[in-house]
Formats: structure tokens, sequence, C-alpha cells
């Protein structure tokens, strides 16, 4: 069965024999540049890569092998009004997912007004109990979201998956800039680039806005889990441009409900602590008793308000895949508008009405755990075997609520580097939304993801997924 | 600073000076051995474990004494919790773990150390074992010159304190193994043999060249004695080593503007090494003052990980 192209974001829908007119100049570029040129670019790229470590597989005592995420040299490019129209998206429903956390955790008025089942959040896995009447300082929940969007065609973006505890990858868009700067700094005088490099001090101006009392200097830090963990080359690479301390638990103290870290010079008062350590590992007293990566009366000292986190415990229910179906009632409800980037079709295989039709053609929709990532326990019908489908359909039958469908996007493509020459890959993209007491940041740019494999939607980096720079053109207006 | 960070450069100063030590007392023990009649040899090597404290440790393995077996036992053996691989291993596990706080050169030197003593299984014939001997050299050189260029605060304080602890541990006993072979001026001077050991002694601190510079006269027991104890010339000296160590914890003090028992017990024992002289030293017995100071260097540490609050 013959599919449809895809839309390519340089070439449009012309097969590669002529170009969007904003972007001509790249296509000139690519056709300019041989493509052995391009190979030892990108080559360089990912020596730099793995000399400064930007590992992101563990590479302990015993391991030989470190792995890096591939890097492709081509970027890809959003104009300044798809930018404009994209973070105008982001902006309401980031706003809208940190309502939707106070309002659940407190009143929940939304529940009350049966916008959503209650049962759907109370009985979720993801909904902490132990959190109900918390109040962060600020009132903020999510400071940090990664949107992952996917696009089909030139003003199509459909928002794929919200993530609202601990997104990754933002060490990616920064360090692909600096290999992007530093290898093909000509790309940068034919188009005007918008800088992604403040996004380490927005982050920080983010952390100090939300510092329980006001002060001169609020104490931030990064709550690592420790040097084996996969992600630890962000937290590092965080704590660095920040110019803050990386503390693991052990550092970390809490007496009489402030938290403390241990320092040469004695005991230090935390005040805002990005953690990137999961709620049911944060606090051996509150969660996972055997948790060592946490801090014992952690929480009992964010609950008196004396320390923020970023990203509050809790939020991992903006994340559920359940609740990502009433994201557009979510954002109509708090926001009084309709959601400007709109959500993939989705069936809550709970109804019995949308089980069926997930259950008739399972061969043409991507079927999700609701509280699945990193591309683990989905089916991808179009390419998945008869066995395969056979046995999801039983697990189905036997849970339905523990799942989700979709149809099957044509995700659009860039141009991408391989072995044989240039040639179009299905791309994602996830931007990092801040929000702090001050207002939403926005850094003009983000993670683009790339599955390598011809033909392939799956872009996670564990199966086979790259990494791509992601320009956004100024706005010339603005500019001049 | 926070105190694992401080905890983690301080051990990573220590066990790169230590692999170091080691290789150089390796270098000087193949060089001793080859020097000496056969088999006459097999005393350098039980020397060698005496100096690294490695005789009990050694003894556990039940391996018979030889060149071989000890060669692997202070370079590669995952037994030997000094062996230059163990060192290695302790070093850059706590150098990654404070990664950020070290230059990129600091940690390449270390990461390219220990990858040259990772997956080796023997240290070869002497020939492969000098080579390996020179490659950790070359990259403790590496280390200590990007330490030189690293950003002049607590990091480098912390890194180069531990380099200073572990150095005069090193010097001391190696000083306290070899002290029957250093004799007051009026004792009778020894044959070849104990030439052969005095230099033994000077190459394993780096400091042959160094006597001629300092006495411009044949080797004298006593003076290589005083050499390694009082010149603070001399790097590897008592004296220098506890002047860095003094210099280090006042830079570290100086910052906070408070002094600890560390800084007491530091300056203490410099006056002392500043007050002696060498026949002084020696009529009231060279092993006694050496045994002292080395009981001096755990409490020290506690001291260090007191002060910093390591614990």
């Amino acid at each position: 069965m013959a599919k449809p192209p895809a839309f390519d974001e340089i070439w449009g829908k012309s097969g590669g024999s002529e170009a969007r007119p904003e972007f001509a100049a790249l296509a000139e570029w690519i056709n300019a540049t041989p493509p052995a040129e391009l190979n030892r670019r990108q080559q360089a790229a990912e020596a730099a890569f793995r000399q400064l470590g930007i590992t992101f597989a563990v590479y302990g005592e015993e391991e030989a092998a470190e792995r890096i995420i591939p890097f492709d040299i081509i970027p890809r490019i959003f104009s300044a009004r798809e930018w404009s129209n994209l973070s105008a998206g982001l902006e309401q429903r980031v706003r809208s997912i940190n309502a939707f956390l106070a309002d659940i955790y407190g009143d929940r008025k939304i529940l009350r007004d049966g916008v959503i089942p209650s049962e759907l959040i109370l009985r979720n896995p993801q909904f902490l109990p132990q959190m109900a009447g918390a109040k962060p300082p600020h009132g903020v929940w999510a400071h940090i979201s990664g949107i992952d969007l996917v696009r089909t065609g030139p003003d199509e973006f459909w928002v794929l998956e919200d993530n609202a505890r601990t997104p990754s990858g933002v060490s990616y868009m920064l360090e692909d800039r600096e290999a992007m700067l530093r290898l093909c700094p000509e790309l940068f005088e034919i188009f005007d680039v918008a800088p992604v490099d403040s996004y380490p001090d927005l982050l920080h101006e983010t952390m100090r806005s939300v510092a329980p009392k006001p002060g001169n200097a609020p104490v931030c830090v990064v709550l690592t889990p420790g040097h084996f963990n996969s992600a630890f080359y962000e937290h590092s690479f965080l704590a660095d441009n920040i110019g803050i301390e990386l503390v693991e638990a052990a550092d970390l103290e809490v007496v009489d409900n402030y938290v403390w870290m241990r320092t040469i010079d004695g005991p230090v008062k935390v005040d805002v602590i990005y953690r990137r350590i999961d709620d049911a590992f944060i606090d051996p007293l509150v969660f996972r008793p055997d948790s060592l990566l946490g801090v014992p009366g952690l929480i009992s000292a964010y609950l008196a308000g004396n320390v923020a986190l970023v990203n509050a415990p809790g939020t991992g229910i903006a994340d559920d895949k359940a609740v990502y179906s009433y994201m557009p009632e979510i954002v109509r409800y708090y926001s009084g508008e309709e959601a400007k980037l709109p959500n993939v079709e989705t069936y809550r295989c709970r109804e019995p009405e949308a089980l069926k039709y997930t259950l008739d053609n399972l061969d043409k929709l991507v079927v999700k755990l609701v509280d699945g990532s990193g591309g683990y326990g989905m089916l991808v019908g179009p390419t998945a075997t008869r066995t395969q489908i056979d046995e999801f359909r039983t697990r189905l039958i036997a849970e339905p609520h523990r799942y989700i469908a979709q149809p099957t996007l044509a995700l659009s493509t860039v141009p991408t580097l391989n072995e044989q020459g240039i040639a179009p890959r299905h791309v994602d993209f996830r931007p990092f939304v801040l929000t702090g007491s001050d207002g939403i940041r926005i850094v003009p740019g983000g993670l683009t993801r790339v599955a390598l494999t011809e033909g392939s939607l799956v872009v996670n980096s564990s199966q086979g997924g790259g990494t791509k720079d992601s320009f956004v053109l100024k706005d010339a207006k603005a500019a001049s | 600073m926070l105190s694992r960070t401080a905890l983690n450069l301080y051990w990573t100063g220590r066990y790169i000076e230590r692999a170091e030590f080691n290789a150089r007392l390796l270098q000087a023990t193949i060089r001793l051995d080859s020097l000496s009649p056969r088999p006459a040899g097999l005393a350098a090597w039980s020397s060698a474990l005496s100096v690294a404290t490695a005789e009990y440790g050694f003894k556990q393995t039940g391996q018979a004494l030889s060149p071989s077996s000890v060669a692997h036992y202070l370079t590669l053996a995952d037994e030997n919790p000094s062996s230059i691989r163990c060192c290695l291993r302790h070093a850059r596990t706590n150098a990654r773990a404070v990664r950020t706080a070290l230059s990129r050169e600091a940690w390449e030197t270390i990461n390219r150390a220990w990858m040259s003593v990772r997956d080796r299984t023997s240290p070869g014939g002497t020939q492969a074992a000098l080579n390996l001997i020179d490659q950790i050299k070359a990259e403790a050189r590496g280390f200590e010159g990007a330490l030189h260029r690293m950003l002049r605060n607590e990091a480098s304080w912390f890194l180069r304190l531990g380099a200073a602890v572990e150095r005069a541990d090193n010097t001391a006993r190696l000083l306290d193994v070899k002290y029957h072979l250093l004799l007051p001026p009026d004792e009778e001077v020894g044959g070849v043999i104990d030439r052969d050991q005095w230099t033994t002694i000077l190459h394993t601190v780096a400091a042959v060249t160094s006597y001629r510079w300092l006495y411009r006269e044949g080797l004298k027991p006593w003076l290589i004695a005083e050499m390694l104890i009082l010149r603070s010339e001399l790097p590897r000296s008592l004296a220098a080593s506890m002047e860095e160590v003094v210099a280090m914890l006042t830079a570290l003090s100086r910052r906070s503007g408070k002094q600890g028992e560390a800084d007491r017990l530091a300056r203490t024992r410099l006056t002392k090494l500043k007050q002696s002289r060498i026949d002084l030293l020696f009529q009231s017995g060279l092993h006694e003052y050496l045994q002292e100071f080395l009981a001096d260097i755990p409490a020290l540490d506690q001291a260090v990980a007191h002060q910093f609050r390591f614990g």
C-alpha cells in the first residue's frame, strides 16, 4: 500500500524538486555542501560530544561502551511566524496545566463541574493524595514543562505528549547549537537565528522567582540521583551553566522543616531545589521507604512552605495520557479559549465505544499505555505483526482503562544525512517552557528528535533516534 | 563548596599521588633488582612491599615472593587497595563525582591514566612494566600541570592538600623502611650494596640530580636523610610537603576566616621540622622520629575531615 509522502519541512510536498520559499537558502546550502564534507563535520561534532562526555547511557566501571545520541548536521528551521504561533499555544497550554494542577490538588472545581470524571484523577496512580491541599511557593506547580509536538503540514502542529515531571533533553538543545556554531558558521550568516544560550539564565531566574521568601540571593541547587544516573551529564551541565551547586541527597538535611546543604563552611539553607529525582524516590518518609536517593523530611519542609521544589511533587498527573485526552477541555475550562495547539485525536479505551473502535482498527492505530513513556508498552498498528496485534488485543480487553489509541500520523520529515546521502526522516519537537512567579519564559528553540531509520516514526533515543539543532528565525521586522 | 565535593577532591589528590609514588617505587625496585647479584634481588622486592605497606596483604594472596608476583601485586592487583590500578580507579571515581569542579584537562589526565590500566591483566616483562610506569608518571605530571592552570579556588586547594598529605606520608614510609641504611656520619659507611640502596631511595623520590645540586659531593647517607626530611627545596621532602599542607590549609581558612585543628596540627609539625637538625634527629632516633611523623598523618586526615565536615 503506497503511503502519501509526508510533509517535508524544507521541500514541502515537492518531493525534493523545489524548496519552500523561506527555506530556499537551506536547500542551496545542502546542495552546495558535498555530503562527504557534511559527514566530516557531523563526525567532528560527535567526537566533541564524546570527549565532553555528553553520554546518554551510564558509563560505569565495567562498561566500556559510552553511547552518545547521534547528531545530525542538517538543522531544522522554524520561521518567526511559525514560532510565534507555537509559543502562544505553548504558553496557553502550560498556564492551563498549572491551573489544572492547582485545582485538582486544591478545590477540585473541574471535577465538581464534571469536565473530567473524578475517578480518572483520584484513582490515578499518578495522582498523589499526599499532596492534596499542598500550596507550592507562589502557586507554581510545573516550572519546567517539555511539550512534545509533531507536525503534519505547513500549519498543522499537534501536541503528542505533555511532560510535566522532569523533562530532559535541554542540554542537547544547547550542545547541538554549540556544535552548529562551530562547524557550520556560514549557516548563521545566511539565517538570522534566535539564540538559545540564555536558557540556563532563564532557568535560574525562574528558580529564584519561586523562592519561598523574597530575599536578595535565594540559594538554588540541582538535586541529582548521582553520577550513575543516565542523565547525569545533563544534571551537571545545568548546575555548571547556571552556576549553582549540584547536590546529592546525602548533601542535604532537613532540620526544623528547613533544608540545609552541608558545605565546608557549615550548613547553608537551601531555598529552591531543581530535583531530577522522581516523586516516588524524593522522600523516604512520605513515598518509597526504601529510597536511598531521597532526603528524609523534604516533603514536610516543602509543605511547610520553606522550600520550593522544581517541579512540584504530583505534577505527573498532567503527563498521564488519559488526562492528556482531556487537555482541550482543560485548556478551555481554565483559559476560556479554545486550545491553540490541538491534541492528536485520542480514543480512551476505558469508554466502551472507543474500545470497540480501537479493537476494530488495531492495524491502523497507535495504542499506548496511559502511564508509559520512552516508546515502551506501545503498539504501532501499521508496522506490527499479526501476533503482536493479537497479543495486544488480549491485553486491551483485560485492562482497557490502561490504554489509549491514536491514529497513525504522517509525521513531517526533514532532510537528514545518512550513508547514502541525504534523505527525509521523520522528526518531532520538544520545546521547554519555564513558569516562574513572574510569568512564562520560552527560549526560541527546543530539542528536535529524528528517527534515523527510513520510514520509522519512533524518535526515542533508546530506539535509534538522533537529534538535530532547531533554528528559530528572528522576526525580520523586530530585528531591523 | 559542598563538603562531599571537598572530600572527593581531597581523595582524588591523594590517590593520584599514591599511584605515582607506587609507580616510582616499582621503577626504583626494578633498577635495584637488576643491579643486585642473583638471586639476592628478591630483597629489593620484599622491601618494596614494606614501603607500600603491602607485606601483609601480599602474604594473604599465598603467592611466592618473586619479581613478577610483587610487580603484579603493586600495579594491577584488585585485592591490593593501594595497587596502581585501585588508586587510579578510586581517583577516577572521586573525580567523576565532582567532574564539574575539575578543569577538562585535569579530568582527561585522570581518565586517560585509568584507561591505561583498566584492561591490563599483567604488567608484562620488565620492559613493558617500565613503559607502563612511564605512562603513569607522564599522566601524573599532566595532572599536576592541569592543576596549576585550574582556577585558584577551593577545588584546586583541596586537590593539592590531598596530594601534599599523601606525599608526606609516602616519603616518611620510604625513609622508615630504609632508615637502617641511613647512618649518621660517625658510623662506618657500607660498600657498593649500600650505595645502590641509597640511589634507590633517591630514585623513588626523583631526587638523584637534586642531591648533586644541593650537596655537590658524593652520596652520604646522613645527607640523603637530611635532604628528604628537612630540605624544603626538595618537593618530596617532609618539610616541603608540610609547607604545602600548611599553605593549602591557610588558603582555605583565609577564605572562611576560620582555622581549626588541622591548621594547628600541620603548623606544629612544620615548626618542628624547621627547628630540627639532622644530627639531632639521629641522636634521638630516626625511626622514632619517623614513627611519630607517620602517626600524625591519620590525625591530620581526621582533623581535615572534621574541619570541613566530610563526615
